[in-house]
């Protein structure tokens, strides 16, 4: 589910607000949007994908709260992780070998 | 707040009323495939999303591999062959050609559009998958660029009608604007996906059968809906029903040792008989190192809950779980009664997950790239075909009426309540020996609770414009497992992914569709099964 939006990264661009497909978010005018319906979070982490300030924080547990907190997340590195992996970052992601990806053809 | 008067049948108004040819309902890909082709006929189109055309929807979040064969004929007789026996003999080959002719084309057409493909080793353009959040974005770009006007966070509610039955547009909810939309449309689209009934299974919350309620409020046809029983993979109390790594599992019981017959393909139903009453774990260790490196590329989203809760699944044993994913991997939805993805209703066409697959994969989808390829192919039929309807109308004075029922019709007694509707609904759907695993004896017993809750529902009030959306999904939910129900009850055998405890053997007397309707009342019917072409499949 959706946890953190953390104060120092977030602009308050409401893009999130925009592209969660289950309406979690609410703007605030002035302010950095609040996560207002946490229970409707499908954990689809989209709102992740599309934050350009990586302020945003989906832990993978759908029916429970974590509590993490923005330190333990800026100490493991895990803002921006997900944007990262599927390569919606400057440069995108290197492509293993062809060879490689082959492995993956016959099972 | 209060819902506008509503009896069904009332004219129509709203905050924002709009005019177009065409209004699609949903923006996944069906949808998205809908709106170009329909604005490319000409037609002035609108599009309705409950989310985010983008963002929401089934392919968005996780990505699809793709039914694309170049034309080869011996390629593809064998790509249709393949598909054949596990669809339990109900596809249509003519059909499964026209979609492997069609998909080809729009797969290539996404690469023209700048989709970034990546090469084999011989340097050749690798187009049998697509990555949802880039997929999706190009698809909402695409759209915009056809001047197509998109409506994002405004569910659709119910359909409207002229005084013949024909369609005549929609009327829906703004939710981030807590005001309400409708637009007058002389051909609609359906392409609102399937029906997961709120499991979490990734991506589908938005997808709980609304439209497959709106049409049958208008007399559509159901076909397939014994086929909603796609339960899928995730890691325990997670979200990510990626399932096609579990092919690399061992599947073990918490103290390790194996449970004998589990398998994500071909012994999904036994690991979901142990989950009944025990755990079960997995651990990837039939891929090597270099399989780990081609897999963590193919699909990041596998992985990402695995690394946040620090499990290395290569070396360590992780439970897992399966959720409901109902029709969205099932094949079961509106019945198309021709070419052109059109239903029985005049002027509404259906696409995607929210219409039948049958004609492409018959019994069984599972692992497929069926329902990627049949959502681009038939929201591009249903658009072109809507589009060419609409604009035909064009300038027609109709009469326009609602066409809702319960939740938005009012009949005066007391307010559903959503939320425990919802539940009820699920109670019913969600366990695995009353749905994946099926006996006539739990399928009555469920029935019977069912059709009391909608005899309870139906004289209920309007819900208000803030529980409109719940209420109506409540409702499409409720309506949806009901004709999945009598249509698993109806199929004495099992076939495809259609499973009967007390009729394990496929019945080949039974090698037809089933076809579904009504909402106080239920009926079944039979439609015949495309003869198989033989000579078409024997490659
Ligand atoms: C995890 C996962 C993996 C999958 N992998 C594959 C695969 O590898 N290969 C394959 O072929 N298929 C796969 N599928 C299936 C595939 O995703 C679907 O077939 C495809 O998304 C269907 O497209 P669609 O446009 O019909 O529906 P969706 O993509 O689900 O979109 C439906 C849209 O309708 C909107 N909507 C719903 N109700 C309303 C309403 N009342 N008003 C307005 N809008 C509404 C929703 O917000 C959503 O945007 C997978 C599905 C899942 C869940
Ligand atoms: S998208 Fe990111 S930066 Fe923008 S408002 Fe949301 S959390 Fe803040
Ligand atoms: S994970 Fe998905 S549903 Fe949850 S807040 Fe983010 S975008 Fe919304």
């Amino acid at each position: 589910m959706i946890e953190v939006i953390s104060e120092d990264r977030c602009t308050g661009c409401n893009i999130c607000v925009n592209v969660c497909p289950t309406n979690v978010f609410a703007p605030v005018a002035d302010g950095i949007p609040v996560i207002a319906r946490q229970d409707d979070c499908q954990t689809c982490f989209m709102c992740e994908v599309y934050c350009p300030d990586d302020a945003l924080y989906v832990a993978p547990h759908a029916t429970e709260i974590t509590h993490v907190t923005v330190a333990e997340l800026e100490a493991r590195d895990l803002f921006g992780s997900y944007r990262k992996s599927i390569g919606w970052i400057r440069g995108g992601r290197p492509r293993p070998a062809p060879e490689i990806m082959q492995r993956l053809e016959h099972r | 707040m209060a819902f506008p008067p509503t009896a069904a049948s009332t004219i129509p108004t709203a905050s924002l009323e709009l005019d177009a040819d065409v209004l699609v309902i949903g923006g996944g890909p069906a949808g998205t495939w809908a709106a170009i082709a329909a604005a490319a006929r000409g037609a002035k189109v609108i599009l309705a999303d409950k989310g985010f055309c983008g963002s929401s929807g089934a392919t968005a979040p996780s990505g699809t591999g793709v039914w694309y064969v170049p034309p080869d004929p011996a390629r593809r007789a064998k790509a249709m062959n393949s598909r054949w026996d596990l669809g339990g003999r109900l596809a249509d080959p003519a059909w499964m050609r026209r979609v492997l002719d069609r998909t080809y084309d729009n797969v290539n057409q996404l690469a023209e559009w700048g989709y970034p493909f990546s090469d084999d080793a011989e340097g050749r353009s690798i187009r049998n998958g697509l990555d949802g959040p880039d997929y999706m974005r190009l698809m909402r770009k695409r759209t915009k660029a056809a001047g197509v006007k998109i409506l994002d966070h405004s569910p659709a509610l119910e359909l409207l009608r002229d005084d013949s039955g024909a369609v005549a547009g929609a009327a829906g909810v703004r939710r981030q604007k807590a005001d309400t939309w409708l637009v007058r449309a002389n051909a609609v689209v359906i392409a609102t996906g399937g029906c997961a009934f709120l499991s979490k299974a990734l991506g589908c919350n938005v997808l709980t059968g609304d439209g497959l309620l709106f049409a049958a409020e208008l007399g559509a046809e159901l076909s397939g809906m014994e086929f909603s029983t796609a339960y899928a993979m995730a890691l325990e109390g997670g979200s990510v029903t990626k399932t096609r790594f579990y092919d690399w599992a061992t599947f073990t019981f918490e103290d390790g040792s194996p449970i004998p017959g589990a398998a994500s393909k071909g012994g999904r139903s036994v690991i979901a008989r142990v989950l009944q009453s025990r755990r079960v774990f997995a651990q990837l260790d039939k891929a090597d190192a270099e399989t780990e490196q081609a897999m963590r590329y193919a699909q990041p989203n596998f992985f990402l809950p695995l690394d946040r809760v620090g499990i290395d699944p290569f070396r360590q044993r992780f439970p897992v779980t399966l959720l409901l994913e109902g029709t969205v991997r099932g094949t079961g939805g509106l019945r198309i009664v021709d070419s052109t993805c059109a239903t029985t209703v005049p002027g509404l066409y259906a696409a995607g997950d929210a219409a039948t697959r049958e004609l492409v994969c018959g019994a069984f989808t599972g692992g497929g790239s069926h329902n990627a390829a049949w959502a681009m192919s038939s929201g591009y039929w249903a658009g072109s075909a809507a589009g060419e309807h609409g604009r035909h109308l064009r300038g027609r004075n109709r009469t326009v009426l609602r066409a809702g029922g319960v939740g938005v019709a009012d009949g005066s007694g007391r307010a559903i309540d959503a939320a425990t509707l919802t539940r009820a609904v699920q109670d019913e759907v969600w366990p695995y020996d009353r749905n994946y695993l099926r006996s006539g004896e739990r399928l009555t017993d469920s029935l019977g609770r069912l059709d009391g809750l909608w005899s309870g529902a139906r004289t209920a009030q309007a819900a208000s414009l803030d529980e409109a959306q719940r209420t109506r999904e409540g409702v499409a939910m409720l309506a949806t497992s009901r004709w999945m129900y009598r249509s698993a009850l109806s199929r004495t055998e099992s076939r495809g992914m259609h499973k009967r405890e007390d009729f394990p053997e496929k019945d080949d007397n039974q090698l037809h569709y089933t076809t579904s309707g009504g909402l106080d009342e239920i009926w079944i019917g039979h439609e015949r099964a495309p003869s198989p072409e033989i000579e078409v499949l024997a490659a």
